[in-house]
Formats: C-alpha cells, sequence, structure tokens
C-alpha cells in the first residue's frame, strides 16, 4: 500500500499545533490516495510522545536516538533521507517552520525529488497532487502541479488546515536511527530566550499596531498618542523592528508575540500572513490602510480604506471626546 | 574572507496593488518599483560588514535580465567587489531548484568561504534557494540566521525559530547562510560609490559559460489567481471626520472606552 509521511515536529517536549494539523490534511489525502499515513517521529525519549499521536495516524514510526534530542536539521535530513529512500512514500508533509524551511529543500535536493513550500492548500485531482501557495505578499493563489515523480516533498504554512483529532489506532514502529554519530556540519549550542522588555504586549486589552505604512520613526509618536487615548499599549509588526524603531517585545506575529486582545487596531500593515498568525483571534479587529486590497482586511471586522495620517488624529480626539 | 552574495532584484509588491497579466502565470509590472529583495540587501549588508572585520572579497551573483544589474550595481556601490550576472534564454521559466540549480553551477568553481542570501524572496516566496544551493554544493547551511560570528573553519550562528525564541549553532565553514531581516542595519551607499559603480565592469554568464544544457524543472505553476475573499471587514465609509467618528462609537458600543 502507498504511503504518506507526515512529520511530527516537537520541541522541548511539546507537540507543535502544525504537526497535528499536517496529520489531519495528511488522513484526508490518504483516503483519497488509497495510502497508509504515516507520522514519523524523531528525537530522543519520544515513547510518551509517541503514544500522544496514536489515534492521528495509521502508524506511528518512531526513531529515538540521543543524537536526535534536539532537533538539528542535519541530523533530521540524514534519518529521512533515508527513511524515505527506504520506504518511497508517494508524498511527505513537513510543516514550513523554522525547521521545516532548514531542512526541507535540501532534503529534496538530495533525493532529486520536486517540492513545493509553504503550501496552503493541497488537493488531488485524477490522483494528480495539487497545491495552492501564495506568492507576491500572500496577494494571489499560484496553483502549482509536479513533474512526473515517485515522490514529491510539500511544506505546508502553519495554520492552513484545521487540526480535528484522529480515530485511528496507528501501529506503533520504533526503528534504530540510521543516524550513527554526531552530525559534523552543525551542532546545535543552546536555545536562547526572548528577551523580556518592559511592556508586555500579550497582557494588554487594548493594542495598537503600527506598520510600515508609518514611514517614518518619527511618525509613530502619533499612534503612541492614539494607544494612550485608547488605554492600551503599542506594538508593530516585524519592518518596524527591523528598522530599528520599536524593540523586539513590541512585534506581534509568529516570530514574535501571539496576542488576543479585546481590541487590536492594526495601522498601516498590510497585513503578512506571518503577522495574521499573531493577532488573527483577537476578539475585535479594526485594520486603517490605504490599500483597499491589504490581505489584513480579510482577518479584520471592521476597516477603514484612508489615509492614515487623516484618520488617526481625529480618531484620537474622538476617543478623547468619548471618554471624556 | 571570500564571500559569495545571491541576491535578486524584486517588484515592491508589500504596499502596491497587483494585477494578473494577460498570460495568467505573472503579474503586470510596468507600474511596479523594482529593488534588491529585502532579505538579500541584509545578506549584502551582512558581507560587508565581514569583510570590514577580516579583510577578503565580497563577489555578488545575480540570475537574470539586463535590469538587474542595477542591484548588482548598488550592491558594488556599498561595498563589494565584484558582480556577475548570469541570463540565458533558457533560463526563462524557473523554479526554486532550478534557480539553485543555475547558481550552482556559476559558484562550483569558485573559492568562497561564506556565501549569504536572503532567506526568502518578496515575489515567489519559495524560501528554497539558499538551502537548495548549498545542498548541491555540498556544504552546511542554516536558515533564518540573525547573528554570525565566524570563527576560522567555523561559525557560531543563531537563527529565530517561532515566538521570538533562537537557537545558537556551531556549523563548519564554507556555509550558506540564508538571512533573516534584521540581523544588521543596511548602509545607504554614497553618490560617489553610485558614480564609480555605475563604471564598473559586470561579467555575465550564459548557460553555456557555466556549463549547464538545461535547468531541472520539478514543479509547474499552471496558473495565477486572486485569493478567495472569504470573511471581508465591514468598510465603514464616508470621511476621515466621518470614519474615524463611527470606529470610535463602535469602541464605545463594544466598552472598550
Amino acid at each position: 500500500m502507498g504511503k504518506i509521511f507526515a512529520l511530527v515536529e516537537h520541541r522541548k517536549g511539546q507537540i507543535q499545533d502544525v504537526s497535528f494539523e499536517l496529520l489531519t490534511k495528511g488522513r484526508e489525502l490518504a483516503k483519497g490516495l488509497e495510502a497508509e499515513l504515516v507520522a514519523l517521529l524523531l528525537g530522543h525519549n519520544i515513547g510518551e510522545m509517541a503514544e500522544r499521536i496514536k489515534r492521528e495516524a495509521h502508524q506511528v514510526l518512531s526513531v529515538d536516538s540521543e543524537l536526535l534530542a534536539e532537533p538539528n536539521a542535519e541530523a533530521y535530513q540524514i534519518v529521512l533521507s533515508h527513511l524515505m529512500k527506504e520506504e518511497g512514500p508517494r508524498l511527505t508533509l513537513i510543516g514550513h517552520t523554522a525547521l521545516g524551511m532548514d531542512l526541507a529543500p535540501s532534503l529534496a535536493a538530495s533525493l532529486d525529488i520536486p517540492i513545493a513550500t509553504d503550501c496552503v492548500e493541497i488537493g488531488l485531482e485524477d490522483h494528480r497532487l495539487i497545491t495552492i501557495r501564495q506568492p507576491y505578499n500572500g496577494k494571489l493563489n499560484a496553483r502549482v502541479s509536479f513533474v512526473e515523480s515517485p515522490q514529491v516533498l510539500i511544506t505546508v504554512r502553519q495554520g492552513s488546515f484545521p487540526a480535528q483529532e484522529g480515530n485511528l489506532s496507528a501501529r506503533m514502529v520504533d526503528i534504530p536511527s540510521p543516524l550513527r554519530e554526531e552530525p559534523t556540519y552543525r551542532r546545535f549550542i543552546q536555545y536562547i530566550e526572548a528577551a523580556v522588555g518592559e511592556v508586555d504586549i500579550t497582557q494588554a486589552d487594548v493594542i495598537v499596531a503600527v506598520g510600515r505604512g508609518i514611514k517614518e520613526k518619527e511618525n509613530i509618536a502619533l499612534l503612541q498618542g492614539l494607544a494612550d487615548s485608547l488605554g492600551g499599549v503599542l506594538a508593530c509588526s516585524r519592518p518596524i523592528v527591523d528598522e530599528g524603531w520599536l524593540p523586539k517585545d513590541r512585534q506581534v506575529g509568529s516570530s514574535g508575540k501571539t496576542v488576543k486582545p479585546k481590541l487590536y487596531l492594526a495601522v498601516g500593515i498590510s497585513g503578512a500572513f506571518q503577522h495574521l498568525m499573531g493577532m488573527k483571534n483577537a476578539d475585535l479587529i479594526v485594520a486603517i490602510n490605504k490599500d483597499p486590497n491589504a490581505p489584513i482586511f480579510n482577518v479584520a471586522n471592521y476597516g477603514i480604506v484612508d489615509d492614515l495620517f487623516k484618520v488617526v488624529p481625529l480618531l484620537k480626539n474622538k476617543v478623547t471626546e468619548l471618554k471624556g | 574572507m571570500d564571500i559569495i552574495v545571491c541576491l535578486k532584484r524584486v517588484p515592491e509588491t508589500a504596499e502596491a496593488e497587483i494585477k494578473i497579466d494577460s498570460s495568467g502565470k505573472a503579474i503586470e509590472k510596468e507600474r511596479l518599483t523594482f529593488d534588491i529583495n529585502e532579505s538579500d540587501n541584509y545578506a549584502l549588508e551582512e558581507a560587508i560588514l565581514q569583510k570590514e572585520k577580516w579583510g577578503g572579497t565580497v563577489t555578488l551573483v545575480s540570475l537574470g535580465p539586463p535590469d538587474c544589474e542595477d542591484a548588482l550595481r548598488m550592491g558594488l556601490a556599498k561595498g563589494a567587489d565584484q558582480a556577475i550576472r548570469i541570463s540565458d534564454e533558457k533560463f526563462a521559466e524557473l523554479d526554486g531548484f532550478a534557480t539553485a540549480q543555475i547558481l550552482k553551477n556559476a559558484i562550483k568553481d569558485m573559492k568562497f568561504d561564506l556565501i549569504l542570501t536572503g532567506c526568502i524572496a518578496t515575489d515567489d516566496g519559495y524560501s528554497q534557494v539558499g538551502p537548495t544551493l548549498a545542498e548541491l554544493l555540498d556544504i552546511p547551511h542554516a536558515v533564518l540566521v540573525t547573528k554570525i560570528d565566524a570563527q576560522g573553519e567555523r561559525a557560531i550562528v543563531q537563527r529565530e525559530l517561532e515566538g521570538g525564541l533562537l537557537e545558537a549553532l556551531d556549523i563548519r565553514l564554507p556555509a550558506l547562510f540564508a538571512v533573516q531581516t534584521g540581523i544588521n542595519e543596511p548602509r545607504y551607499a554614497s553618490l560617489i560609490a553610485i558614480r564609480r559603480a555605475a563604471a564598473k565592469e559586470i561579467k555575465v554568464l550564459n548557460a553555456q559559460d557555466i556549463g549547464l544544457g538545461k535547468p531541472t524543472i520539478r514543479t509547474i505553476l499552471e496558473g495565477l489567481s486572486p485569493p478567495p475573499v472569504g470573511k471581508r471587514a465591514e468598510i465603514l465609509q464616508g470621511s476621515p471626520e466621518e470614519t474615524a467618528e463611527r470606529l470610535a462609537q463602535i469602541c464605545k458600543g463594544k466598552g472598550i472606552l
């Protein structure tokens, strides 16, 4: 029977959400391809973790080794490459995460197989795999297919497939690690935790977030004024931190903080998906942006398509008036 | 330290309105402004900083039509030593693997300690070329790199994980690092440097020069379409006065004020 591989990603004992999303999609594709879904778990002392995904796949294939104690893309690549050559899965699914980005392209190249990255949809048409990706800052969908190949690799954007609990009863298989010695190219040293700043934006009820549309560092004061009038805190998207205009602890997004305030007011933020991942579950989302096609309007409850420099001062006055 | 920087000239699309062209597989580019891909610009700056620290050379490589020489000349103006452009009719439609394959053929006989590139191109968004190129050259790599501390035959790098967490790695050199935005503060080139760079020669290589008959394409772009609209925001109508008033009232109604 054909196989679909899904890599289970974990860190410090926690299975990442994207793994459950991959497994959910994997079960659906397994049905369509009449294949078996195999969850791959690499690590050390992972017996208990393997039990946690027992219902999610037809088989849980565990590779337990001290050399796999920390996620190391080189070590993972050696093990996965071996497994994929041995088992020849039709499709291998990996999350498009920091690990996935480091691992998948080189893994595909080493096996001479096609790869599509950061996919938001995967479908079958006459048993042919079709994917959807989003180039151009998420403003368009691209339909991508593969040349004939016995195997393909797809990395999947987090949050693309809602995770559902499976109802399978997986065959639990342990295999010895094909990796026998320390990888020579890269060695994991340590994790470095995010610096704790003076303001914890994850605790705020009201967040005013500023993006590229603010144009100059000096204009941030305008948004700070608005945040103050609303009794909230100032946050931002990644480009503002890259410029050095606000510290990293103010960054909302997949590589920053995830927030769930009562009000998230996104000003001059276009809504790249990495940013949306950090705020899309806020109770009330309002966006101010002069581009009517900005992806932020797909998650916002209310939007104002206008020049923020006109709207923000007026908004601040109205808010102060109404509170007064 | 000899460093190669792979860079790409892309259209600015974050703030611009994008339209699909008549082929259905590309976007209309006439009204867009072009520039060096954002994370490649950080890679370029990193290369120049490393050169300032350790001495050596910085060579730029870009795959593209004559227009992309703008980006290469800006790189020369900022402090790179030489620039190479790769171009051929056979390189018209490429995917991530094919691009890496072409770069590999151009680079494989060059001497280098480091290859730096951006972690993602803002047009196709593949995030593939860097690590694929490293694999084809049989050198180590790391992506989303936020700090590089080269120490002779090895480098200690930091790379970005999720939620603000970083990891520190020890990587053997020569290696390829795909850098993340924010790793440094890219400089501006002086007018004098820009003028000087305008006169510099850029080497142009074709398929034959790099010994590649035809690139290997493994994925097929079948077409572009607007993303499904889904749940849309209620867009408040009116003048800034009116929309600001309406929004303030909405906030009051929800108990936020």
